[in-house]
């Protein structure tokens, strides 16, 4: 079995983001870049079924700048990923046109299983799995937080409002996972080493002939309100009477 | 900027040594290093920095089954070798990466921030390795040197001895002959060993001791000086399985480095204990002078490295902690005390004093990668006693001024920073004190054959002439070669001195030495940072901090050069002559 990964470079989940002064967006300039979190679970979880002896192959794909394929592809094969594939590009990739270049990718690829983050850090959009699996036209396990591969189908448990729900989906099939599937290991220095000789194939967007032109247009970016100091007050009466002030009964 | 994520050491300001300034790219793989510094921040915070108080308040502790230290010590060493870090710098034929010596220090000074004690099993364990390797037999090296690259067995280095400390002449460990096997010729050692880190503990496979110890003459008795060390390897476990003849004789009860068991060892109690010889007989000085220049610098960083933690701890510290009002306001809410000159004014110091200590020792470990080139071992000679004391005094100092920053807080064991100041209180004594560091630095380095010297001042002159094509650097350069002259001239008249009066002011004169050097190494980082692309606010912010470092680097700092030439100029033997009544 194949599984394909796809990995974002996205803000480091440490840091705190630095809106640039003119409200353009985020300021990401030296700052340290990272695999996004939930990319980095997914990919251990297939770098795991793989070690288990259920899959023969783990891809990793990036979509974005020179640096995802540098870093983020290179520390993808540092954890285990046998090969990697970089899209490059500069621009903003938003997740419609993500889903279609990963479609081109799993038509030409046909891997078994697609296991990727359920969103990713940096727009929290949560929207790029479902709607590769629309597009693919497979079954979808999202929000994973237990995946089991059995025979030509794979169980996911998932975390949804009320609790736990478990899907068996045929194989192929698109799984997108939550934080709690697994802890993602460091990649020790073999790895991080052998990394740079496993091989990635670098592609353009219009390599997959798909227009990745924004359809939404970021009009500001601001920090949120800053929060105001709380007020402890006698009596419920008086809680009553500033609630009723300020509107808010 | 430092992130308030940056725990041990700044990134941005780590990846500005390794990639702006010292160009690592151009031998190493770029990516690939900075993989290596995150998996090293990354385990240094997760699994050294999280017992760096718990190693503190349980010391090591002796019974009959020897010594026991914190099992999270182990465990954290147990991370550092999966991940392959005690293999990092050695060649892929022992089972290493090949890495430069600067990728390593650079990994490394993560974990000496962390928790230096925990740090020092793997340094003192590669230092052996390495030793082993360049002059050990192949027999050795596979038998001893491999399962230290491996990180399964640790390595100490038996040196010091009751009465033999910095001066390794007085050493009375005797090593018998005691004939020969594939693993080399086989000696008995007896004596005693003190100060020696790692000299027992319950973590390792095994301990491999690496023994300087005397062979004794046809008459009995052992050579006088040091000309007749020989060098020994003697494990705790012999191949055979069985317990070698070395004895845990007591612990040493440190004020820092509490986690690092530090021994007073007895070899050969019964039938002596058995040693192999490194290399020749009698070549034991001289080998380890080799490998002086690293571990020199490898202290240096954890000197540097501390005073580093110090100094993100006092700053976060001090833009949290609220008290005063600005000078003239009187009312309103309390601000955070950074907004207060003297702890601006004291920040900036540390700031100075920690990322100019870890810029200089970065810059010799690249030194060490450049060993085929003549100019760069006579360099590295040369600034290795400043890479080894600088750090060690002001990474201390910055450690001074973090308790400061703190207050009463700052004096007591809740917080991090008295413990960082106890640690680093070593780094000024070990593996050469002060005071040998400035004999050797003027004696061996500057008198004897002072062939370097013009080669560090044309790389002053060279940072000189780029600072000054820089507007906003200009006027800095000219105080630095100022007080190079005044180094200069107060080596003509040292040299017109008689030998024995010429150490009288050693120590000052390395002082005012490290100074420049470091004036040097702060105007190369202010003239790298000037280039930056800047355009990104946070990049503005972090070149802006290196150029302010470097003014009050020059400001307050260069003036004190002066002062302290003052008393070798006049060759002060008021100190050196006085009677020891008179004290």
């Amino acid at each position: 079995m194949k599984i394909l990964v796809p990995v974002k470079r996205v803000i480091d989940y440490n840091l705190k983001p630095r809106i640039k002064a003119d409200g353009s967006g985020v300021d990401l300039a030296n700052i340290k870049m990272s695999m996004n979190p939930f990319d980095e679970i997914a990919l251990e979880e297939a770098v795991r079924i793989k070690e288990a002896g259920k899959a023969e192959e783990v891809v990793a794909v990036s979509i974005g700048p020179a640096k995802a394929g540098s870093d983020t592809l290179k520390s993808a094969r540092a954890i285990g990923a046998d090969r990697a594939i970089h899209v490059e590009t500069d621009e903003e990739v938003e997740p419609l046109a993500v889903a279609k270049i990963l479609k081109a990718i799993v038509d030409e690829e046909q891997p078994q299983l697609v296991i990727m983050g359920k969103q990713a850090i940096d727009d929290d959009n949560n929207q790029t799995g479902q709607m590769l699996a629309a597009l693919l036209g497979r079954p979808q396990g999202t929000f994973a937080s237990k995946v089991e591969i059995d025979g030509d189908h794979v169980a996911v448990t998932r975390e949804v409002d009320g609790g736990l729900e478990t899907v068996r989906l045929a194989l192929p099939a698109v799984v997108t996972t939550d934080l709690r599937l697994n802890e993602p290991r460091f990649p020790a220095l073999p790895n991080i080493i052998k990394a740079a000789k496993k091989p990635m194939s670098t592609k353009s967007p219009a390599d997959y002939g798909v227009d990745t032109a924004p359809r939404l247009k970021t009009l500001k970016v601001a920090e949120p309100p800053v929060r105001q100091a709380g007020e402890i007050v006698p009596d419920v009466d008086t809680l009553v009477a500033k609630l009723k002030a300020m509107g808010a009964v | 900027m430092a992130e308030a994520t940056d725990k041990l050491l700044s990134r941005r300001d780590v990846q500005f040594c390794l990639h702006d300034w010292l160009n690592i790219g151009e031998t190493t793989d770029a990516e690939t290093v900075d993989a290596i510094i995150d998996l090293s921040a990354r385990l240094a915070e997760e699994h050294f920095l999280s017992h760096y108080k718990a190693s503190d308040t349980h010391e090591p502790s002796l019974d009959a089954d020897g010594v026991h230290i914190l099992p999270q010590i182990g465990e954290a060493l147990g991370h550092y070798a999966d991940a392959g870090l005690f293999a990092a710098g050695f060649a892929e034929e022992l089972g290493g990466f090949d890495l430069p010596f600067l990728a390593c220090a650079a990994s490394f000074a993560h974990f000496a921030a962390a928790n230096v004690a925990t740090a020092a099993y793997p340094m003192l364990t590669a230092a052996n390795a390495r030793l082993i390797a360049a002059f050990g037999s192949p027999a050795q090296v596979e038998a001893f040197a491999r399962p230290q690259i491996a990180g399964e067995w640790f390595g100490t280095m038996c040196l010091s001895e009751p009465q033999a400390g910095s001066s390794l002449a007085e050493i009375r460990t005797r090593a018998q002959p005691d004939g020969e096997d594939e693993l080399g010729q086989r000696y008995r050692l007896q004596g005693n060993k003190m100060w020696i880190s790692g000299g027992d503990q319950d973590v390792s496979g095994n301990i491999v001791h690496l023994v300087l110890a005397k062979v004794p003459g046809i008459d009995g008795k052992l050579p006088d000086g040091t000309a007749g060390l020989s060098l020994f390897i003697a494990p705790k476990i012999l191949p055979d399985g069985a317990r070698n003849d070395v004895s845990v004789a007591g612990l040493n009860h440190k004020m820092g480095y509490r986690g690092t068991a530090n021994c007073l060892l007895n070899f050969g109690e019964n039938n002596g204990a058995i040693g192999w010889l490194v290399g020749q007989p009698g070549e034991g000085l001289r080998q380890m002078f080799m490998m002086m220049n690293e571990a020199r610098i490898s202290v240096g960083l954890g000197a540097a490295a501390l005073g580093y933690r110090s100094y993100l701890l006092s700053l976060q510290y001090a833009q949290e902690r609220l008290q005063g009002r600005p000078m003239g306001v009187r009312d309103g809410e309390p601000v955070a005390i950074i907004h207060h000159p003297d702890v601006r004014r004291m920040l900036l110091s540390q700031k100075a004093y920690a990322e100019g200590s870890l810029a200089l020792c970065l810059y010799c470990a690249k030194l060490v990668d450049a060993h085929g080139d003549p100019d760069s071992t006579a360099l590295l000679d040369l600034l290795t006693p400043i890479a080894k004391t600088w750090p060690s005094e002001y990474g201390l100092a910055a450690n001074d001024i973090a308790i400061q920053i703190h207050g009463g807080y700052g004096y007591t064991r809740e917080f991090h920073v008295e413990q960082l100041w106890r640690d680093n209180r070593l780094n000024p004594i070990h593996e050469g004190t002060t005071g040998i560091q400035a004999m050797d630095l003027l004696g061996r380095k500057i008198l004897r054959d002072g062939s370097a010297l013009p080669l560090l001042k044309a790389k002053l002159e060279a940072a000189a002439k780029r600072a000054e094509s820089i507007e906003e650097l200009r006027g800095l350069a000219p105080s630095m070669l100022q007080a190079w002259s005044a180094i200069e001239a107060c080596l003509q008249q040292l040299s017109d001195r008689p030998a024995e009066r010429a150490f009288d002011n050693a120590t000052p004169f390395l002082w005012a030495f490290g100074h420049v050097v470091l004036g040097w190494i702060w105007l190369e980082q202010a003239v790298t940072a000037a280039r930056l692309d800047r355009s990104a606010e946070t990049q503005a912010h972090f070149a802006e901090g290196k150029i302010r470092a470097c003014r009050h680097f020059f400001d307050s700092e260069l003036p004190k050069v002066a002062a302290w030439l003052c008393a070798v100029e006049a060759g002060s033997d008021t100190a050196a002559t006085a009677p020891i009544e008179t004290f």
